[in-house]
């Protein structure tokens, strides 16, 4: 292989990785600008997950089990939103619980359902997303460089891709230029603000954790309907994690969420592709250390090393009404 | 002119226990300002709140201009044309002055119009009542004056024809209080009706043209402005004609145990808060502190006890530096003879949801008397603490309850106590009877005296100018992070008043 | 984790609330049995029986109740300081290494009562490194501990894995372990402790490690309750501006209260590597850092909460693992579902029956007017 084959291949496999990770991390900025902390992320991603290869294997529909994995995401979302805005509970204890309901839940059920140790029924055909082809990809074959490029980095992916990376302007729009945006922005900073303005904080919150679990739906989805053919125990395998810090590495703003997500599954790409290759003057680097990169990458950052991290000011404190 | 802008009949309202106002009735005529006074706790802004919709009264009626409304909600209120400007600023700190403005009242789903119209309504408004803000600054990096005419302009934005304005001065500078007047005397111009919560009667004399006078949860008079005197209404404030004054012979002052030189703090954001104040304390005198709540004696008092560090300056404490400006910490200076009564007993001078033994050694739990070893003395502890308990009647006589459960004045007990019984050098006091009982204040103010009497040196800082005048030996006067005077305690509360004011800062300048 | 609420009687507060809270987990994990067409009252007698019917389930049943005692202990030290620890899995995990090495070290040298002692220092030491950073980071940079720990479970498991693949693993071997300890690396079992209430622990790993999770547990009790650090510890979680006032550092009083949380984390490796597996091996902490969380919050962070707590979990783990036997549909993960469910109802929805009880004390008391007990602010 050439080294332009190489970088297609890693830039190509970047790209397939990033995706849950910018579904999740936006999930998570639309929760916490909204004050709401969200640590389980990956619960709500794995729960969608199973939910959506559970039931695109049950309806042979690849759209039902895209509504289901949205459908039980978003009520993990609900039961985190009743949990820390209802009963002003700890936002993180109520985030680390629901992720251990869903680790639980999708083995139990899965198996008690589909008793194949975890699994859900292989996809294909309608139960499946495929990857799409987009128009001119023939035509441009020949031209060299960018013929490769337009056929493997932008066409060729899932619908789902394309629609992750849509999100992220249409996030930035809504947040920065619709009166749901800046409300969801205010009540994440000042929910005094907002409540004294006439809306009611509560609804807001909740809309924000719906938006959330939403987005939390596509990435499970995505995961278990796209890339891979059904459910596997475990499959999130941190990366509802990860997301959270790019979420904290991107500073809680939509363009740097796509940017910390593209890097972070530039590294997991990367990973893949060194495993056994030592590099030039620096020999092996081992791939325990480049899994681990983000996340010392955000701890660094979270020092306040490179540039500060600043959450929302009412993150993770419930709004009380001050007599 | 007999129109009224708001009336409010027979409003009620209960927090549990706590019965926050009774049978309030209230009538604002239009294009007035309408002065509500009372002392902290009276019930003001409870009914505020009511008007507002944040709470629902338990009974009673609100009429707006003339007919009955139902406040559910603030957009009710907002509906109504009433518009508020709270006590703790309702504004995004990270938002621009637009989006704050705009936040609720955005026109549309999609900003973009919005925006155009807010921009053009905010210079209109601007103009029409000479409210200069730049429109797209970021409310964080405004002076405190300039946010406050934010959330004016968001009710003005809102087309409020009444507002509301709660203690809108606590914060502000004179001249920022000034301006904020002329702005008020305008609105009234152009007819808005305008209520203004204060505890301040020099405000309401200033500028009101009814006041109302509320006590305990009710309304207990409404008067005009111009026919009634600050005296009037200072009693029927307190319900009884009170002249606090304390037994107490005269101070004999002796050597200089704190002496404070040029000393200037900065807050968090760099502002300065105390402004090279220069200051002595002799054993067997109090002097007090007196100034406009939020004019520097927080940061002075916790620069000195080590809380807080200064920038520059130099305090001595019985004629050694403390380090001030660098390694100061409170609980050496408490073992080098420096007792503190913070302001704040919630959140500094205790921890509610600790016992009352516990809290009875707080900033001496490494007193040895309370130590063995790495371990806590638990019989003395608890000993020590039933003694104070005896000594200073805190009620109920129970060392194990949570301090949560005390009263005010019992908790104010417990710090006292903590403080007093340890023979400090000097004895640093803020806010001594703030949300005491009367019972109580008679009796700190006494235990006060007796500690000047046993030679303490005592430096008191408090809000109410009574409390000052009543005990200190002599008063320096606080304005704008700097001294600007000194007085004994026989001069009148005019003049101090002017002082706090800052007025007469510019002829104490040039002596 | 102060609430806004009506004080209730003590045995309310600290008995009925948290078995209310826990019924109702319960409750709902009986209803995740039905759905998946079990019977949840042969699952529960089954999970009794497997857990207590006989020695040697007993014997598990204590054996993982050790690994709890020290991940709940841990995460409530951090809790007293108002600081939430998630990184007990990580801690263990690291402290783990420092167990091996020792043994690895000392197990052809010393009998296994000198190694223990080393081991024991070993693994809190570093447990306490691996928290330290977090540490110091939310002491002196104000970076929030509950996302550098998570960071650094992450960091702890990688790290490991190399550890394990390309360091310590003997040369020749295939499986990411290290070689099995000799005798001087080996706890003693405590088959004679059960053996006195006629109990025989058969090939349960039940072992000393215990005894040293009892006395961690009565050193933390101590330590809180009655030392001055522990006064510190608790005025800075209570109330860090009155900590400020008191003169306490604050920085201080945050590293040490992460070392002694993350070296209480560590101490739990003791029990599976030196008192079972007798080598380390990949994930051998398996989750129970997390449970620590579960437990610390149903023992509201005081060791007498947090023993039974970590004995109840002991029973899920024990008593859930015989039931999978006997009900193929319930697995162990049925565990993790439990656990999730203790940490949503004794932790983020601690105060939902709360309101209820209040009014419902209140008519009991008959003080008739039950306008005296509602809650304050609104």
């Amino acid at each position: 292989m050439d080294y332009f084959q190489i970088a297609l291949v890693t830039l190509e496999a970047t790209i397939r990785l990033s995706v849950p990770l910018i579904l999740a991390a936006l999930a998570g900025l639309f929760s916490e600008r909204a004050g709401i902390f969200d640590i389980g992320l990956e619960g709500k991603m794995l729960a969608a997950a199973f939910a959506g290869g559970a039931a695109a294997a049950v309806y042979d529909s690849a759209f039902l089990g895209l509504l289901a994995a949205i459908a039980v995401s978003v009520c993990l979302a609900l039961v985190h939103g009743y949990a820390s805005i209802t009963q002003r509970g700890n936002q993180i204890v109520s985030g680390v619980a629901i992720n251990f309901i869903a680790i639980g839940a999708t083995v139990i059920l899965g198996q008690a359902w589909f008793r194949q140790g975890g699994r859900t029924p292989q996809l294909g055909g309608d139960s499946r997303f495929e990857a799409v082809t987009l128009p001119f990809v023939d035509t441009l074959a020949d031209i060299p460089y960018i013929g490769d490029i337009y056929a493997s980095l932008i066409s060729g992916h899932f619908l789902l891709t394309y629609f992750a990376f849509a999100m992220v302007p249409f996030s930035w729009w809504v947040l920065y230029r619709t009166r749901f945006g800046l409300r969801l922005r205010a009540v994440g900073e000042n929910p005094g603000a907002v409540d004294t303005a006439g809306i009611s904080v509560t609804r807001m919150r909740y809309l924000a954790v719906i938006c959330c679990g939403i987005l939390c739906g596509f990435a499970g989805a995505y995961l278990s309907m796209a890339v891979a053919a059904g459910f596997v125990k475990g499959m999130t395998a941190g990366k509802g994690f990860i997301a959270l810090a790019a979420l904290i590495f991107a500073k809680w703003k939509p363009v740097n969420v796509m940017l910390a997500c593209l890097l972070f599954g530039f590294l997991d790409a990367l990973a893949i592709l060194m495993q056994g290759r030592p590099l030039p003057l620096i020999g092996e680097v081992p791939v325990q250390f480049m899994q681990a990169l983000p996340y010392i990458l955000t701890v660094i950052l979270l020092a306040g090393f490179i540039g500060k991290a600043i959450p929302p000011k009412a993150g993770g404190v419930p709004y009380v009404k001050e007599r | 002119m007999d129109d009224l802008a708001i009336e409010l009949k027979g409003i009620d309202k209960s927090f549990g226990a706590v019965h926050a106002n009774k049978n309030i009735n209230l009538a604002v005529r239009k294009g007035t300002i309408h002065g509500i006074i009372g002392e902290n706790g009276a019930g003001k802004s409870t009914m505020m709140s009511i008007l507002y919709g944040f709470y629902q009264a338990d009974r009673g009626d609100i009429m707006v201009n003339g007919s009955k409304v139902i406040i559910r909600d603030p957009n009710v209120a907002i509906a109504s044309g009433i518009g508020m400007v709270h006590q703790h600023f309702m504004l995004v700190d990270n938002f621009t002055v637009l989006e704050n403005v705009m936040l609720g009242a955005e026109e549309n789903a999609i900003l973009n119009r919005g925006i155009t119209n807010a921009r053009a309504e905010l210079k209109r408004l601007e103009e029409e009542y000479a409210l200069d803000v730049d429109a797209d600054a970021v409310i964080e990096e405004l002076p405190v004056g300039l946010q406050q005419r934010v959330e004016i302009l968001k009710a003005l934005y809102r087309s409020a024809e009444i507002l509301i304005l709660d203690e809108p001065t606590g914060v502000l500078t004179p001249a920022e209080a000034d301006h904020l007047f002329r702005i008020l005397r305008q609105l009234r111009d152009q007819g808005k009706t305008i209520i203004l919560i204060t505890h301040k009667l020099r405000e309401i004399m200033a500028i009101t043209d009814e006041v109302s006078v509320m006590r305990r949860g009710e309304i207990v008079a409404t008067r005009e402005t111009a026919k009634t005197s600050v005296e009037e209404l200072a009693e029927l404030m307190v319900g009884r004609r009170v002249l606090l004054q304390v037994e107490k012979g005269d101070a004999n002052p002796a050597d200089v145990k704190l002496a404070v030189t040029n000393l200037t703090v900065r807050d968090g954001r760099g502002v300065v808060m105390v402004d090279n104040v220069s200051l002595d304390v002799r054993a067997g005198e109090i002097v007090g502190i007196a100034g406009v709540a939020g004019n520097g004696q927080s940061e002075l008092l916790e620069a000195i006890t080590g809380i807080r560090r200064a920038e520059s300056g130099t305090v001595l404490l019985d004629g050694e530096a403390i380090g001030a400006t660098g390694e100061a910490d409170p609980a050496l200076l408490r073992k080098r003879g420096l007792a503190h009564v913070p302001e704040d007993r919630h959140h500094m001078g205790l921890v509610l949801s600790f016992e009352e033994n516990e809290n009875a050694i707080l900033g001496y739990h490494d007193d040895p008397e309370y130590l063995n070893g790495p371990m806590l003395n638990l019989e003395n502890i608890r000993k020590a603490a039933q003694r104070s308990v005896e000594k200073y009647d805190i009620r109920p006589p129970d060392v194990r309850l949570k301090t949560a459960n005390f009263s005010g004045g019992n908790q104010q007990k417990i710090v006292l106590a903590r403080e007093m019984e340890r023979d400090p050098i000097v004895l640093i006091i803020g806010q001594p009877t703030r949300g005491v009982d009367v019972g109580a204040i008679e009796f700190i103010h006494k235990r006060i005296i007796e500690m000047r009497d046993a030679g303490k040196a005592i430096l008191l800082v408090s809000v109410e100018l009574d409390e000052i005048r009543s005990l200190s030996d002599r008063i320096l006067v606080m304005f704008a992070g700097r001294v600007v005077g000194e007085r004994t305690p026989e001069a009148t509360e005019g003049e101090l008043g002017l002082l706090m004011a800052g007025v007469e800062e510019d002829q104490e300048a040039a002596q | 984790m102060s609430s806004p609420y009506e004080k209730l009687p003590g045995w309310v507060e600290y008995v009925l609330i948290p078995l209310i809270n826990l019924t109702v987990a319960f409750l709902v994990a009986g209803l995740v049995v039905l759905i998946v067409g079990q019977s949840p009252i042969k699952a529960a007698s089954l999970l009794v029986q497997g857990a207590f019917g006989y020695g040697e389930g007993l014997g598990f049943t204590l054996y993982y109740a050790t690994n709890f005692i020290f991940t709940g202990l841990a995460v409530s030290v951090a809790f007293h300081c108002g600081l939430f620890n998630i990184g007990g899995e990580g801690q263990a995990y690291i402290g783990g290494l420092g167990v091996a090495l020792v043994c690895l070290w000392l197990d052809g040298i010393f009998p296994w009562y000198l190694t223990f002692l080393v081991a024991v220092t070993a693994s809190a030491l570093f447990g306490a490194a691996w928290a330290f950073i977090p540490g110091y980071l939310q002491a002196k940079r104000g970076s929030h501990v509950v996302i550098t720990t998570i960071m650094f479970n992450f960091i702890a498991s990688s790290l490991m894995v190399y550890m394990l693949v390309e360091v310590i693993k003997p040369l020749g071997s295939m499986a990411p372990q290290t070689r099995t300890f000799l005798e001087g690396g080996q706890l003693p079992r405590l088959d004679w402790l059960l053996a006195m209430f006629g109990f025989d622990i058969g090939g349960a790993p039940f072992n000393l490690s215990f005894i040293v999770a009892l006395v961690a547990a009565f050193f933390v009790w101590v330590l809180i309750w009655r030392t001055r650090l522990g006064y510190e510890i608790r005025t800075m979680g209570a109330s860090p501006t009155a900590a400020r006032y008191a003169g306490i550092k604050d920085a201080r009083i945050i590293i040490i209260t992460m070392l002694i949380s993350g070296g209480l984390a560590g101490m739990m490796a003791l029990n599976p590597i030196m008192g079972d597996q007798h080598r380390l091996q990949l994930d051998f902490v398996a989750g129970a850092g997390f449970v620590g969380i579960a437990v610390a919050l149903m023992g509201r962070s005081h060791p007498v909460g947090i023993i039974p707590a970590a004995i109840l979990f002991g029973v899920l783990y024990q008593g859930g693992a015989e039931i999978s036997f006997e009900m193929p549909e319930i697995s162990r993960d049925m565990i993790t579902i439990i656990q999730g469910l203790v940490i949503l109802f004794a932790g983020a929805l601690e105060n939902m029956f709360r309101p209820a009880l209040v009014a419902f004390f209140a008519t009991m008391r008959g003080a008739g007017n039950p306008s005296e007990v509602s809650t304050s602010g609104e």
